[in-house]
């Protein structure tokens, strides 16, 4: 998986109540990314395009459980790569088949607005409006497959342990 | 080893494991709450490996303020009918919080591994386990599947040591360690040394929970025997396997250690919409008006937290313009508190003793936050928006320092009422 786009800069710590926030969080899934960075950044969401690019700095996604990072896939982003990410918004992003990888120096190496070239794979993150190249934690593979099939819930459909959605 | 990487190894059935590996382990005990019964998360299941591992809370919006918590509560109903869940915490006698239910009932031993999609989860660490907050895909999984997959993190030790002053909790231990050291993202925390002796099991449990504050993978105490006699006090199934401690090598690998003394700590405050490097001594708060105080969650819901708040509430009132919120971590809790007297002395305080939820830390129903009102809290979360208007202010603190700041209308350090 290779995406290359404009980049949307946050700084640490961004939590799964920005992107997520409790008054979209009992709406249909289809209408909660609307509510993404509401808190922190209104108007974002009409601001970014399919296959954009987040880029985060350290602890990425602290917080809940909740389906933050479906939020994140629903709004068309390509991929999140931060210098650090919560564990459990990094399960998620596995769970629900959203590209992310942890890229120390990352915040570091872009501005605002900078296109990124991300090879999901290799895990290579480059700059390509400053040519800077940078090598993140690559994700296991058994995990890398996971995010491939589309999550954890097309893999349980298809061996027939879950009910198809309704 | 460190106790996170001995029971990952035991679990995934290796002889060791290290920082940088993936494991699939086997699940013990797989716990699931309301909201993943809501339409919009929920994906039914037609298959589990063991109803027995399996247990349901309703917690986050009990009893149900809307129609949609309502149908949650019959789709998770049907879910439990359907697998002969015996496990199965509705509405009534066995309501709470999850995290607390799970301490009630002994369901968490230790060398286990425990999942639940909270993130609070952590939580049972107390009890020398493995649990972590995951997914709701992860726990529909691990239901089905019996097993999950971790990512083995690096180890920090945390060596306690002395006492805690009156009027200061593991709360404040807690504000100490996330205002110095920030977040403990991809790593584990290990809470170890002399210091432990003089806790409570639920002062312990405050910090467990806390952990996923710091965005630890797992937060586990070592155990000792006053831990082991709480759990064989609660379990039920005494057939089951005898408890075995898991202890560290003595030559397990840290990150890092690092000591903390409890009896030199003060009480803090931290500052809105985060935890990470942002504690002050609550005098540099101190003064602050605020609309509502909130006692509860499943870091500080237990009845320790009630009978302190009680003691520094006892023979006075909330002020006038400040509303005190207390909700107990589960109905077992509310009774105990009930026989105590000590619902009697927080009413007769003008506090609002709620039934058992996760309500008003949730931002959920029962004490939402409206514009530009200032909270002070003792419970998980002070993000901004946390506990309803984005534009609330929420300073968290210690049962203590909440039950100080209520009667005083603004933060208040609790020491003045207590010596
Ligand atoms: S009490 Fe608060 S932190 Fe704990 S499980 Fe409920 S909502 Fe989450």
């Amino acid at each position: 998986m290779k995406f290359k786009a404009r980049v949307w800069k946050f700084g640490d710590n961004i939590n799964t109540d920005l992107i997520l926030p409790i008054q979209a969080f009992y709406l249909p899934a289809a209408e909660q990314p609307r509510y993404v960075f509401h808190a922190n950044r209104p108007g974002w969401v009409d601001q970014v395009k399919p296959g954009d690019i987040v880029i985060g700095g350290r602890n990425f996604g602290m917080g809940s459980s909740r389906p933050a990072a479906r939020s994140l896939k629903n709004l068309g982003l390509a991929c999140l790569v931060a210098h650090s990410i919560n564990g459990l918004f990094f399960r998620n992003c596995v769970n629900f088949a959203f590209p992310a990888i942890e890229c120390p120096g990352v915040p570091e190496a872009f501005d605002e607005g900078d296109v990124a070239e991300v090879d999901f794979e290799a895990s290579v993150v480059r700059n390509v409006t400053r040519i800077v190249t940078l090598e993140g934690r690559r994700m296991p593979s058994k995990l890398m497959d996971l995010v491939k099939a589309g999550g954890i819930y097309p893999l349980l459909e298809k061996e027939g342990l879950i009910a198809p959605k309704p | 080893m460190t106790i996170a990487e001995k029971i990952l190894a035991r679990k995934s059935g290796q002889a060791k494991v290290g920082p940088g590996d993936l494991v699939t382990v086997e699940v013990d005990t797989v716990v699931l709450i309301d909201n993943s019964f809501t339409a919009s998360r929920w994906r039914e299941i037609l298959k589990v490996r063991d109803p027995d591992r399996i247990v349901v809370v309703f917690d986050h919006r009990v009893p149900a303020s809307t129609q949609d918590s309502a149908a949650a509560h019959r789709t998770g109903r049907r879910f439990v009918q359907k697998f002969g869940i015996k496990r199965f915490h509705d509405v009534g006698y066995d309501q709470g919080i999850s995290h607390q239910l799970v301490a009630d009932h002994g369901y968490a031993l230790p060398g286990t591994v425990l999942v639940c999609s909270d993130s609070h989860t952590c939580s049972a660490g107390v009890f020398n386990c493995i649990a972590r907050g995951v997914g709701e895909p992860d726990v529909i999984y691990s239901a089905i599947k019996g097993e999950t997959w971790f990512r083995v993190g690096e180890t920090v030790r945390y060596e306690l040591a002395g006492r805690l002053s009156p009027a200061v909790t593991t709360k404040d231990a807690f504000l100490q360690i996330a205002g110095t050291h920030g977040d403990h993202a991809t790593q584990n925390i290990e809470f170890g040394g002399p210091g432990i002796a003089g806790l409570s099991i639920a002062a312990r449990k405050t910090l467990t929970t806390m952990g996923a504050e710091l965005s630890a993978e797992f937060a586990t105490f070592e155990a000792d025997d006053a831990m082991l006699d709480w759990i064989r006090a609660r379990r039920t199934e005494k057939s089951a396997q005898p408890l075995e401690a898991v202890v560290p090598d003595k030559d397990a690998k840290y990150a890092a250690v690092r000591k903390v003394d409890l009896a030199a700590l003060e009480p803090l405050v931290a500052f809105p919409d985060t935890v990470i490097e942002n504690s002050k001594p609550v005098a540099a708060a101190a003064g602050t008006r605020i609309d509502q105080a909130f006692i509860g969650s499943c870091a500080n819901g237990t009845l320790d937290d009630l009978e302190l708040a009680a003691r520094i509430l006892k023979g006075r009132r909330v002020a006038p313009g400040t509303r005190l919120l207390i909700t107990p971590g589960s109905q077992a809790v509310f009774r105990e508190a009930a026989r105590r007297g000590i619902v009697t002395t927080l009413a007769e305080a003008g506090a609002v003793v709620t039934p058992s939820t996760c309500g008003a830390c949730g931002g959920g129903h029962l004490g939402i936050l409206g514009p530009g009102e200032t909270c002070i809290t003792a419970s998980t979360r002070n993000f901004k928006g946390r506990m309803g208007d984005p534009s609330a202010r929420i300073y968290m603190a210690s049962s203590a320092t909440v039950a100080a700041s209520a009667i005083m209308g603004a933060i208040a350090d609790p020491r003045e009422f207590i010596n």
